[in-house]
């Protein structure tokens, strides 16, 4: 009980308070002009029920869940030394485990039939589609996105201008701009993927080239500008993309290869197998490129450009080469997005979007495959359930809020993301330190 | 002077209105350890600089006689060109990358940067198994001849400095240079660091066949080391010549010690 009075607990129970009460006031009704104070007092005054048990204010539940997690707070701040000591042997292993080729392939596998099985298992239509739309998609545009900033270390802020031009690059191919189609011609949209994934390159070259000569927050800014250069033509260049009303109607993708003949409609679950299939696909293929030599330059580059060019590294063509790599994920995510959604508008490819893409590289680990795949699963999972079965009171705006709130949590407790690349916390890890002078304590030594 | 590697000539280089180098004429003899040395501020980096493609003269001509006798401009090449015709360098406050293992550091340096090879990169083709398996013998062959084989997989910044110099010197020797250039390698070292240094420059020269050019301000490790020094003040060449030659200039005694110190031992 004496640990419940001293200071620093006393001090702790006072920040759970104010966190609390933010959620509550966050959660609560909103207020309005005639009672400005309404959304204040309901927040805290209005009947809840009380995990189900009683109705009561919303303060004594909120109040009543302060306490609790005061309380394991401070249990943790005395034994979580021990306890963590002692769940080491048991948590720490699977690490281990996935070091090892066999095990880690034999994971992947097991991952892979689950998500072949996926449809299978949810067959409610809204999952169904969200596991394309919301889901898929974005694990597309994060891992490309963590090729430009993970591995090359540039930070991107127009990501979403490469989706945009995947998409109608897409629109383009089958003739549903008003510009005519390539080679007068529509083609199928399954035609338009390598079409597409091709042009999404030579533009991340195009504006890699010039750009990438500039570090840190300028190239931020140049990417940030790119992203709105393409938005805005894409709203303005009526003759060419059709403006704010978006596209004519594209048509779903199939095949017709001999004896093999294949049409994506309107069912979400094949368009699921075709995305997956190129989730597969771009994740074997940025893994291996991470692991060559290719993955190799980047880091160096990452670390110490000065350094990196001594040994005959050019840092201008393995910045502009990830670029253009990054960029083939999302081109070939904006041919499932424009053939799978039918219309495209230029309202869809906003700033808001690379942020967000951002938002799952960081959560879930710049730089490691299996960490942004995570993140990228879990932040649009949430998305998705808000969207379908929003809880009372939920504005679409309000995520937010929360993701905001998750990004800073995440920022203090787990700065290199969900499942961090090693490279990636030793990097912050060391950065850290440098500030600070003791770099013998964090530096855990070797590297076996 | 068929067997000059560097023959610098005229370079003067200015930032702003400061003139870094002044009018600097040097040549280097293939297979020589040559040293440059100066007060602070003389110009030594800047001259290294140079030499490696990070500064650009805006006078003069610096020619590096390369592979199969090849001469290359050094001006108005970039860092990672000049580089890989056959310059590697080490740098004065040491530039590791800091948080991948000693191993891949060295393996960085040893791997071919040149072509794409994106393809065979993701594919791992054939060919990127037999290069990727070369520059690991490479490495564990460095790695070994710098002494720090039971270090391959400490990551470089809990490496000590000595250590972290002689990484250094293995991720540059990677590159499969003609020459080597180090930036004050003694900086940081205690004397028994410093005597393994001394013995590893020589035997980077005698084993490997690299030339050696050498910024140091440890005068002892110069006079053993060096066969032929070059005095740098105030971004001009003041003296040049061998370690007994210099130790014996006036010119250099009034330059390190100040304009009193010669009057007293001329007096």
């Amino acid at each position: 009980m004496r640990a419940f009075l001293e200071r620093r607990s006393l001090r702790r129970l006072l920040i759970t308070l104010g966190v609390v009460a933010t959620v509550e006031l966050m959660t609560g009704p909103p207020g309005s002009n005639q009672a400005p104070t309404s959304g204040f007092s309901g927040s805290f005054g209005e009947s809840a029920s009380f995990f189900g048990l009683f109705r009561t204010q919303r303060w004594v539940t909120f109040f009543a869940v302060a306490l609790v997690l005061w309380g394991l707070t401070n249990f943790w701040m005395a034994n979580g030394a021990r306890v963590r000591q002692r769940t080491n042997l048991v948590v720490s292993r699977p690490r281990e485990l996935s070091q090892r080729g066999p095990v880690r392939w034999g994971f992947a596998l097991v991952l892979l039939v689950v998500a072949l099985l996926l449809p299978h298992i949810e067959t409610a239509a809204f999952w169904e589609s969200a596991m394309v739309t919301y889901i898929a998609i974005y694990i597309l545009l994060a891992i490309g996105l963590n090729v430009v900033v993970g591995f090359a270390g540039l930070l991107d802020l127009g990501y979403v201008a490469f989706y945009a031009i995947g998409a109608y690059t897409t629109a383009w191919v089958t003739g549903a701009l008003p510009t005519p189609a390539l080679f007068h011609h529509p083609l199928n949209p399954f035609w338009a993927i390598p079409i597409a994934i091709v042009i999404v390159m030579i533009a991340g070259v195009i504006l890699g080239a010039p750009t990438l000569r500039l570090r840190g927050d300028y190239l931020a800014i140049v990417t940030l500008g790119f992203g709105e250069i393409v938005t805005i033509f894409a709203n303005n260049l009526y003759g060419i993309t059709g403006g704010s009303l978006g596209t004519k109607p594209i048509p779903h993708p199939s095949i017709h290869l001999g004896p093999l003949k294949y049409v994506w409609g309107l069912t979400p679950v094949p368009y699921y197998y075709l995305t997956l299939a190129f989730v597969v696909l771009f994740l074997v293929v940025f893994s291996l490129l991470e692991r060559s030599r290719i993955g190799r330059a980047w880091t160096a580059i990452r670390e110490d450009e000065v350094a990196a060019e001594s040994v005959g590294i050019n840092p201008l063509k393995f910045k502009v080469m990830a670029f253009a790599i990054g960029a083939a994920s999302a081109g070939f995510a904006g041919v499932v997005t424009a053939s799978a959604d039918t219309y495209i508008f230029p309202s869809s490819f906003t700033l808001q979007f690379s942020i967000n893409i951002l938002v799952l590289v960081i959560l879930g680990g710049m730089g490691s495959i299996a960490g942004v795949v995570l993140g990228a699963i879990i932040i649009q999972t949430i998305q998705a359930y808000l969207t379908h079965s929003p809880p009372a009171g939920y504005q679409a705006q309000d995520l937010y809020i929360y993701l905001g709130a998750l990004l800073i949590t995440m920022m203090i407790f787990r700065p290199a993301g969900l499942l961090p690349s090693r490279r990636r916390k030793r990097e912050i890890a060391l950065s850290e330190v440098s500030h600070e002078g003791h770099l013998d304590e964090v530096l855990t030594g070797d590297d076996t | 002077m068929s067997d000059v590697i560097f023959d610098v000539r005229d370079v003067t280089l200015r930032f702003g209105g400061v003139v870094s180098l002044n009018d600097v004429t040097l040549h280097h003899l293939r297979g020589e350890i040559l040293a440059v040395i100066g007060p602070n501020g003389a110009g030594k980096t800047s001259l290294f600089n140079s030499l490696t493609g990070v500064y650009q003269p805006q006078e003069g001509s610096i020619t590096f006689v390369g592979r199969n006798e090849k001469s290359v401009s050094v001006i108005g090449r970039k860092a990672h060109r000049v580089a890989s015709a056959g310059v590697a360098r080490t740098f004065q406050a040491s530039r590791m990358f800091s948080a991948l293992t000693a191993f891949e550091n060295v393996k960085i340096g040893a791997e071919n940067h040149h072509g794409f090879g994106v393809v065979g990169a993701m594919l791992r083709g054939p060919r990127t198994r037999r290069d990727d398996r070369l520059s690991d013998e490479r490495t564990v062959e460095l790695l070994r001849f710098v002494g720090l084989t039971d270090r391959a997989n400490t990551i470089a910044a809990s490496l000590s400095y000595g250590e972290r110099r002689r990484l250094e010197i293995a991720r540059g020797l990677a590159t499969n240079p003609q020459v080597l250039l180090l930036d004050e390698p003694a900086a940081g070292t205690n004397p028994s660091e410093k005597v393994e240094l001394t013995n590893l420059i020589r035997r980077v020269r005698d084993e490997m066949g690299v030339t050696i050019l050498l910024i140091e301000h440890d005068m002892k490790l110069v006079m053993s080391l060096a066969e032929r020094l070059y005095v740098l003040n105030f971004g001009s060449v003041i003296a040049e010549g061998t370690p007994e030659e210099i130790r014996a200039n006036p010119v250099v005694i009034e330059a390190y010690l100040g304009s009193s110190a010669t009057q007293a031992g001329g007096s």
